[in-house]
């Protein structure tokens, strides 16, 4: 599903070059749960920015679902991540005088589909996040953990191949995110490839395989046993 | 279609109604400058006809001259010798100037002080100005006599008639409501007069009000035994003539005349509207002209104004527009939303400001009906909304333009780390 080769970045700061991908080969499968782990300034941000072609890479080459993505201007790379690519930030950036619904139907908006449809399909990835009664709720009047379900239902409406998680509970408790834990792991079971980043070693444990980062190269990269979010709640 | 979407238009809605009461303070820029704009535009134009409809009775190229009391010895006058003009002189005037079209030697008793005539009916009595005059006045200041009557004719001269033609108040102090005066015979300075008609009072030449008796010019000498004189002499040329030039040419003669000298500048006064409409409609293009400035002007600083709050909402709204962009949305796709945000804005605004101006110089028509002002159907030509709407497309989107650019300026992973 996405394929890494050789994948350098560096930023310009001043006269100064941080040099923060310092060579990145990584292979994730179809179905696969991954999390990427590593301490502040380990480059994890910055190789999910570029996965999710927020960011272009210095070197190397990235492709994703057999597609080399590859000069990308901002109008191509909206519609890849539009076509690809789903979102879940650690802040949800849901928008908030968008009600719940209307932010879950937002990709399938800039997908072109019908506003019946969008509704529709809305509300399917509403009722599987369970969140269906709270459908005309504005963001404000959410709990933290519902925000994080309705940017989970938001980021599977326009069904995309990868879903990329940054953080997704970093700014929620212990219960709520295994909640929102239970509630990937539920959706990569479906088949959904996930990319996890965390700092978290216990949300790291419930994904099906873990990628260390540190000063920009990947340190290990091995498969685990996964815990069942379920288990804990 | 972008425009003709109702998702588009959801979107706009949505982002505007995020704030409120800054929309609508924006939107009052914009209204201020569209409502000034249609009301001085209106108010000029309402100024404009009603100076051309005081002026329509009387010719436009039309002018007078009367004689005072020379300023320069001349010929071995002393200075300040009396003049009088004579009725030769309009024979003289005509064949030397041939511009003149029409000319009506006028005079006056009352009016330019002096004692105004007493005039009687039965048991009412009153002084008003009596004017002799000639038929041919009518060609030059129209003679609006009301139904039943008619002016001073040639008949009435040739033959010296005892005939009158009263005015509007004269007709209302002596004869009253009920009692029509045609045929009704008064008495002026004790002679009688068989009144022949009832003139309706024209404000627009200058001097004369509505209690003006008008006699004709052959029996007012008699009357009064002016002999040939003449008060002044109510002049108009031809359509094509220059105004200013007759005006110049008859003095000339007249000072031929009467032997004043061709540089004495106050022996012969004179006046013609021709100038004075000129001035007058000038001013009234120079005050449409600058209202369309003015209006422009301020439609400008409040188009601006938008422009200003979209670029502070783009910037309060980075976070969302990365977010939008990260589902998807394309940097076009965010160009256009904001850009129709601000058309959308200066529409709504300038649709409502031409609505409450229209109000407003409604407003302004109907006080001011009745009133002594200048001022009738105050209109904004359809061209000047339209192009006024039209200003502030083009400006809603160049504006727009600006903080649209600003928009997609900002890289979606920036605009998302943004806190």
């Amino acid at each position: 599903m996405i394929e890494i080769k050789d994948l350098h970045k560096s930023y310009k700061i001043g006269k100064n070059s941080l040099h923060v991908l310092k060579g990145i080969n990584i292979n994730v499968e179809e179905g696969e749960l991954v999390a990427i782990m590593g301490s502040s300034g380990s480059g994890k941000s910055t190789l999910l920015n570029i996965l999710g072609m927020l960011d272009v890479a210095d070197e190397g080459t990235y492709t994703l679902d057999a597609v080399p993505i590859k000069d990308l201007d901002e109008t191509k790379a909206a519609k890849y991540r539009n076509k690809f690519l789903g979102f879940i930030f650690q802040s949800f950036n849901l928008i908030n005088y968008k009600t719940a619904v209307e932010n879950v139907a937002l990709p399938l908006y800039y997908q072109k589909v019908g506003r019946k449809e969008r509704t529709e399909k809305a509300m399917q990835y509403l009722q599987k996040v369970g969140l269906a009664d709270w459908a005309s709720h504005l963001p404000s009047e959410l709990s933290g953990g519902q925000k994080q379900r309705i940017a989970i239902a938001r980021a599977l409406a326009a069904e995309p191949k990868v879903l990329l998680a940054d953080e997704p509970t970093g700014a929620l408790d212990s219960t709520t995110s295994y909640e929102v834990m239970n509630l990937i792991q539920n959706i990569n079971d479906e088949g959904k490839t996930i990319l996890v980043v965390t700092h978290e070693n216990d949300i790291a444990k419930m994904c099906k395989r873990v990628v260390r980062l540190k000063d920009g190269v990947i340190i290990e990269d091995e498969k685990v046993n996964q815990v069942r979010a379920s288990d804990h709640v | 279609m972008l425009i003709l979407s109702r998702d588009t238009w959801q979107e706009i809605f949505g982002s505007i109604q995020k704030n409120k009461a800054r929309t609508i303070i924006t939107v009052i820029g914009v209204l201020w400058g569209i409502f000034i704009y249609i009301v001085l535009s209106g108010a000029a134009k309402g100024l404009d006809n009603g100076f051309e409809e005081r002026f329509e009775n009387i010719a436009m190229n039309s002018m007078f001259a009367w004689a005072q009391t020379t300023s320069v010895p001349y010929a071995g006058f002393k200075t300040g010798r009396p003049i009088q003009l004579k009725l030769g002189d309009v024979r003289t005037l005509a064949t030397r100037v041939p511009e003149i079209q029409y000319i009506a030697p006028r005079i006056v008793k009352g009016a330019f002080g002096g004692e105004s005539g007493s005039v009687v009916y039965g048991q009412r009595t009153g002084s008003y100005s009596v004017y002799g005059d000639f038929p041919v006045l009518s060609k030059i200041a129209a003679q609006k006599i009301y139904v039943g009557g008619r002016f001073v004719n040639e008949g009435d001269i040739k033959e010296n008639r005892k005939v009158c033609v009263i005015g509007e108040r004269t007709q209302k102090e002596l004869f009253g409501k009920y009692i029509d005066p045609i045929g009704k015979f008064i008495r002026i300075d004790n002679v009688f007069f068989k009144v022949i008609g009832i003139k309706k009072f024209e404000d627009g030449g200058g001097f004369g009000d509505d209690g003006d008796i008008t006699i004709p010019f052959s029996t007012y000498r008699k009357l009064y035994n002016t002999g040939d004189n003449v008060g002044w002499l109510a002049i108009a040329a031809y359509d094509d003539a220059d105004v200013i030039k007759v005006e110049q040419d008859v003095k000339k003669v007249l000072k031929k005349i009467h032997k004043i000298s061709p540089e004495d500048e106050r022996a012969i006064g004179s006046f013609n509207l021709g100038e004075l409409f000129t001035k007058i409609s000038g001013f009234a293009k120079g005050l449409t002209f600058l209202s369309l400035v003015v209006g422009i002007a301020t439609i400008i600083a409040g188009v601006i104004g938008i422009g200003n709050i979209l670029l502070i909402s783009v910037k309060e709204r980075t976070k969302e527009l990365g977010v939008r962009r990260a589902l998807g949305a394309t940097p076009s796709e965010v160009r256009g939303q904001i850009i129709l945000e601000s058309v959308f804005l200066t529409l709504i605004a300038g649709i409502f400001g031409i609505i409450l101006g229209s109000f407003a110089l409604k407003g302004i028509a109907v006080a001011s009906e009745g009133a002594d002002i200048p001022y009738t159907n105050p209109t904004v030509p359809i061209p000047f909304v339209l192009g006024a709407l039209f200003i502030m497309v083009v400006l809603g989107t160049l504006i727009g333009l600006i903080p649209a650019q600003r928009a997609v300026s900002i890289k979606p992973i920036d605009a998302l780390r943004e806190e």
